[in-house]
Protein backbone atom coordinates (compact mmCIF):
# COMPACT_ATOMS: atom_id res chain seq x y z
CA UNK A 1 0.00 0.00 0.00
CA UNK A 2 2.66 2.65 0.11
CA UNK A 3 2.85 5.65 -1.59
CA UNK A 4 5.48 6.52 -4.54
CA UNK A 5 6.20 9.67 -3.14
CA UNK A 6 6.71 8.60 0.67
CA UNK A 7 7.34 4.92 1.10
CA UNK A 8 6.02 4.98 4.90
CA UNK A 9 2.85 6.69 3.58
CA UNK A 10 0.02 4.03 4.38
CA UNK A 11 -2.75 6.14 3.55
CA UNK A 12 -5.81 5.12 5.30
CA UNK A 13 -5.01 1.49 5.72
CA UNK A 14 -2.28 3.09 8.20
CA UNK A 15 -4.39 5.33 9.71
CA UNK A 16 -6.80 2.80 10.65
CA UNK A 17 -4.11 -0.28 11.36
CA UNK A 18 -2.38 -0.05 14.78
CA UNK A 19 -0.05 -3.16 13.92
CA UNK A 20 1.57 -4.18 17.05
CA UNK A 21 1.92 -0.43 18.36
CA UNK A 22 0.14 -1.41 21.49
CA UNK A 23 -2.90 -0.25 23.07
CA UNK A 24 -2.12 3.44 23.07
CA UNK A 25 -1.90 3.15 19.45
CA UNK A 26 -5.55 1.83 18.85
CA UNK A 27 -6.52 4.58 21.74
CA UNK A 28 -5.33 7.16 19.13
CA UNK A 29 -7.16 5.42 16.62
CA UNK A 30 -10.53 5.71 18.37
CA UNK A 31 -9.50 8.85 19.17
CA UNK A 32 -9.86 10.40 16.07
CA UNK A 33 -12.83 8.41 14.99
CA UNK A 34 -15.18 9.56 17.97
CA UNK A 35 -13.09 13.08 17.41
CA UNK A 36 -14.97 12.81 14.01
CA UNK A 37 -18.94 11.60 15.16
CA UNK A 38 -18.40 14.33 17.70
CA UNK A 39 -18.14 16.61 14.86
CA UNK A 40 -20.73 15.37 13.06
CA UNK A 41 -23.26 15.09 16.30
CA UNK A 42 -22.30 18.84 16.72
CA UNK A 43 -23.29 19.92 13.09
CA UNK A 44 -26.51 18.83 13.44
CA UNK A 45 -26.95 20.03 17.48
CA UNK A 46 -26.54 23.37 16.21
CA UNK A 47 -29.19 23.09 13.55
CA UNK A 48 -31.62 21.33 16.25
CA UNK A 49 -30.81 23.64 19.39
CA UNK A 50 -31.24 26.14 16.67
CA UNK A 51 -34.89 25.70 16.56
CA UNK A 52 -35.99 27.46 19.94
CA UNK A 53 -35.48 30.80 18.29
CA UNK A 54 -38.46 29.87 16.38
CA UNK A 55 -40.55 29.73 19.19
CA UNK A 56 -42.68 27.13 21.56
CA UNK A 57 -44.50 25.36 18.94
CA UNK A 58 -41.56 24.83 16.58
CA UNK A 59 -39.31 23.35 19.41
CA UNK A 60 -42.42 21.42 20.78
CA UNK A 61 -42.23 19.54 17.11
CA UNK A 62 -38.29 19.09 17.36
CA UNK A 63 -38.58 17.73 20.95
CA UNK A 64 -41.25 15.39 20.05
CA UNK A 65 -39.09 13.94 17.24
CA UNK A 66 -35.99 14.02 19.35
CA UNK A 67 -38.56 11.75 22.15
CA UNK A 68 -37.86 8.50 19.74
CA UNK A 69 -36.11 5.86 21.78
CA UNK A 70 -33.47 5.86 18.40
CA UNK A 71 -32.97 9.45 20.13
CA UNK A 72 -32.09 8.46 23.73
CA UNK A 73 -30.11 5.88 22.49
CA UNK A 74 -27.94 7.99 20.28
CA UNK A 75 -27.80 10.74 23.24
CA UNK A 76 -26.26 7.86 25.31
CA UNK A 77 -23.56 7.40 22.80
CA UNK A 78 -22.82 10.85 22.22
CA UNK A 79 -22.01 10.96 25.91
CA UNK A 80 -19.77 7.75 25.59
CA UNK A 81 -17.63 8.95 22.84
CA UNK A 82 -17.71 12.54 24.67
CA UNK A 83 -16.36 10.64 27.74
CA UNK A 84 -13.74 8.91 25.64
CA UNK A 85 -12.72 11.45 23.85
CA UNK A 86 -12.54 14.04 26.55
CA UNK A 87 -9.92 12.10 29.01
CA UNK A 88 -7.73 10.44 26.62
CA UNK A 89 -7.52 14.07 24.97
CA UNK A 90 -6.74 14.94 28.73
CA UNK A 91 -4.08 12.00 28.81
CA UNK A 92 -2.47 13.13 25.71
CA UNK A 93 -2.00 16.72 26.63
CA UNK A 94 -0.25 15.28 30.05
CA UNK A 95 1.55 13.45 27.20
CA UNK A 96 2.40 16.65 25.12
CA UNK A 97 3.67 18.29 28.03
CA UNK A 98 6.10 15.87 28.89
CA UNK A 99 4.07 14.90 32.23
CA UNK A 100 3.84 10.86 33.25
CA UNK A 101 6.31 9.93 30.43
CA UNK A 102 8.93 9.70 32.93
CA UNK A 103 12.44 11.14 33.37
CA UNK A 104 15.03 10.95 30.29
CA UNK A 105 17.58 8.40 30.57
CA UNK A 106 20.60 6.84 29.20
CA UNK A 107 19.79 4.61 26.10
CA UNK A 108 21.20 1.37 28.04
CA UNK A 109 20.65 -2.25 27.13
CA UNK A 110 17.81 -3.91 27.73
CA UNK A 111 15.93 -0.39 26.37
CA UNK A 112 13.10 0.80 28.42
CA UNK A 113 9.83 2.19 26.34
CA UNK A 114 8.52 5.25 27.62
CA UNK A 115 5.11 3.33 27.13
CA UNK A 116 5.72 1.26 30.28
CA UNK A 117 6.04 5.01 32.23
CA UNK A 118 3.15 6.48 30.37
CA UNK A 119 0.69 3.25 30.92
CA UNK A 120 -0.44 3.55 34.11
CA UNK A 121 -2.23 7.31 33.02
CA UNK A 122 -3.47 5.00 30.50
CA UNK A 123 -5.15 2.96 33.04
CA UNK A 124 -6.55 6.05 35.48
CA UNK A 125 -8.14 7.19 32.03
CA UNK A 126 -10.03 4.49 31.02
CA UNK A 127 -11.10 3.42 34.10
CA UNK A 128 -12.39 6.98 34.60
CA UNK A 129 -13.78 6.73 31.13
CA UNK A 130 -15.50 3.25 31.94
CA UNK A 131 -17.15 5.23 35.16
CA UNK A 132 -18.62 8.04 33.75
CA UNK A 133 -20.21 5.83 31.26
CA UNK A 134 -21.99 3.74 33.73
CA UNK A 135 -23.05 6.62 35.56
CA UNK A 136 -24.19 8.33 32.20
CA UNK A 137 -26.29 5.60 31.58
CA UNK A 138 -27.83 5.30 34.84
CA UNK A 139 -28.40 9.28 34.25
CA UNK A 140 -29.67 8.45 30.68
CA UNK A 141 -31.93 5.57 30.69
CA UNK A 142 -33.09 5.97 34.75
CA UNK A 143 -33.16 9.36 35.58
CA UNK A 144 -36.04 11.86 36.10
CA UNK A 145 -35.35 14.51 33.37
CA UNK B 1 5.09 29.34 13.50
CA UNK B 2 1.76 29.37 12.20
CA UNK B 3 1.11 26.08 12.72
CA UNK B 4 2.00 26.03 16.09
CA UNK B 5 0.32 28.89 16.91
CA UNK B 6 -2.93 26.66 14.71
CA UNK B 7 -1.77 23.39 17.47
CA UNK B 8 -1.78 26.06 20.81
CA UNK B 9 -5.37 27.19 19.89
CA UNK B 10 -6.60 23.76 19.83
CA UNK B 11 -5.22 22.45 23.09
CA UNK B 12 -6.68 25.68 24.46
CA UNK B 13 -9.92 25.43 22.89
CA UNK B 14 -9.70 21.60 23.96
CA UNK B 15 -9.45 22.56 27.64
CA UNK B 16 -12.64 25.20 27.50
CA UNK B 17 -14.83 22.98 25.50
CA UNK B 18 -13.90 20.59 28.54
CA UNK B 19 -14.92 23.02 31.14
CA UNK B 20 -18.02 24.71 29.35
CA UNK B 21 -19.26 21.65 27.71
CA UNK B 22 -18.83 20.21 31.63
CA UNK B 23 -20.69 22.82 32.79
CA UNK B 24 -23.75 21.87 29.77
CA UNK B 25 -23.43 18.89 30.78
CA UNK B 26 -24.87 19.43 34.57
CA UNK B 27 -27.37 21.88 33.48
CA UNK B 28 -28.75 19.38 30.94
CA UNK B 29 -28.75 16.27 32.70
CA UNK B 30 -28.09 16.91 36.19
CA UNK B 31 -31.58 18.52 37.23
CA UNK B 32 -30.75 18.54 41.31
CA UNK B 33 -29.02 21.62 40.32
CA UNK B 34 -32.08 22.76 39.25
CA UNK B 35 -30.53 27.12 39.08
CA UNK B 36 -30.81 26.69 35.34
CA UNK B 37 -33.92 25.28 34.86
CA UNK B 38 -36.34 26.88 37.43
CA UNK B 39 -40.12 25.32 35.65
CA UNK B 40 -40.43 21.88 36.68
CA UNK B 41 -40.37 19.25 34.36
CA UNK B 42 -37.82 18.33 31.83
CA UNK B 43 -34.72 20.74 30.99
CA UNK B 44 -36.19 20.76 27.59
CA UNK B 45 -39.73 22.30 28.60
CA UNK B 46 -40.31 25.24 26.66
CA UNK B 47 -40.23 27.41 29.97
CA UNK B 48 -36.44 26.12 30.82
CA UNK B 49 -35.22 26.33 27.27
CA UNK B 50 -36.58 30.33 27.39
CA UNK B 51 -35.34 30.75 30.63
CA UNK B 52 -31.76 29.45 30.06
CA UNK B 53 -32.13 31.46 26.32
CA UNK B 54 -32.71 34.76 28.25
CA UNK B 55 -29.40 34.18 31.02
CA UNK B 56 -26.90 36.26 29.78
CA UNK B 57 -24.28 33.96 31.34
CA UNK B 58 -25.60 30.51 29.54
CA UNK B 59 -25.81 32.80 26.40
CA UNK B 60 -22.11 33.86 26.64
CA UNK B 61 -20.72 30.98 27.45
CA UNK B 62 -22.65 28.77 24.45
CA UNK B 63 -21.56 30.94 21.99
CA UNK B 64 -17.45 30.58 23.32
CA UNK B 65 -18.59 26.98 23.47
CA UNK B 66 -19.68 27.34 20.00
CA UNK B 67 -16.31 29.00 18.68
CA UNK B 68 -14.57 26.24 20.60
CA UNK B 69 -15.85 23.47 19.46
CA UNK B 70 -15.84 24.40 15.92
CA UNK B 71 -12.12 24.89 15.84
CA UNK B 72 -11.07 22.17 17.95
CA UNK B 73 -13.13 19.74 15.33
CA UNK B 74 -12.37 21.42 12.57
CA UNK B 75 -8.42 22.20 13.07
CA UNK B 76 -8.91 18.15 14.40
CA UNK B 77 -10.49 17.05 11.08
CA UNK B 78 -7.95 18.77 8.92
CA UNK B 79 -4.87 17.69 10.56
CA UNK B 80 -6.51 14.04 9.97
CA UNK B 81 -6.96 15.09 5.94
CA UNK B 82 -3.12 16.11 5.90
CA UNK B 83 -2.35 13.02 7.44
CA UNK B 84 -2.96 11.43 4.53
CA UNK B 85 -0.96 13.62 2.49
CA UNK B 86 -2.48 15.21 0.17
CA UNK B 87 -1.16 17.81 -2.19
CA UNK B 88 0.06 21.86 -0.89
CA UNK B 89 -2.50 22.89 -3.13
CA UNK B 90 -5.10 21.14 -1.42
CA UNK B 91 -4.02 21.68 2.15
CA UNK B 92 -4.57 25.49 1.12
CA UNK B 93 -7.78 25.05 -0.11
CA UNK B 94 -9.45 22.89 2.62
CA UNK B 95 -7.52 25.15 5.23
CA UNK B 96 -10.00 28.14 3.77
CA UNK B 97 -13.18 26.06 3.03
CA UNK B 98 -12.81 24.86 7.02
CA UNK B 99 -12.05 28.71 8.00
CA UNK B 100 -15.33 29.39 5.67
CA UNK B 101 -17.83 26.62 7.16
CA UNK B 102 -16.53 27.35 10.50
CA UNK B 103 -17.25 30.92 10.17
CA UNK B 104 -20.89 30.30 8.79
CA UNK B 105 -21.72 27.94 11.42
CA UNK B 106 -20.66 30.10 14.51
CA UNK B 107 -22.99 32.55 12.70
CA UNK B 108 -25.40 30.74 12.38
CA UNK B 109 -25.39 29.45 16.34
CA UNK B 110 -24.49 33.00 17.46
CA UNK B 111 -27.33 34.23 15.75
CA UNK B 112 -29.93 31.81 16.90
CA UNK B 113 -28.43 32.47 20.93
CA UNK B 114 -29.02 36.23 20.35
CA UNK B 115 -32.45 36.33 18.81
CA UNK B 116 -33.42 33.39 20.88
CA UNK B 117 -32.68 35.72 24.07
CA UNK B 118 -35.61 38.26 22.82
CA UNK B 119 -38.34 35.33 22.97
CA UNK B 120 -40.98 35.76 25.80
CA UNK B 121 -40.26 33.63 28.57
CA UNK B 122 -42.78 31.30 28.87
CA UNK B 123 -46.37 30.33 26.80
Amino acid sequence: MANKQFDNHLGIVGWLGGGRWGVERYLYILHRLTGLGLLLFLLMHIFASSVRMYGPESWGVAMAILKNPVFKLGEFCVFVIFAFHALNGIRLIFIELGLAVGRAEEPVYPYKSSLNNQRPLMVVAMVLVAILIVAGGYNTFFGSH
Amino acid sequence: MKETAYWTWFIIAGIVILVIAGLHMVVMHLPMFGVFNPESGAVTDWGNVAFRSQNQFLAFTYIILLGAVLYHGFYGLRTIVFELGPKKSFQDGFTVILWIVGLVLFGIGTYAAIAAKALETAL
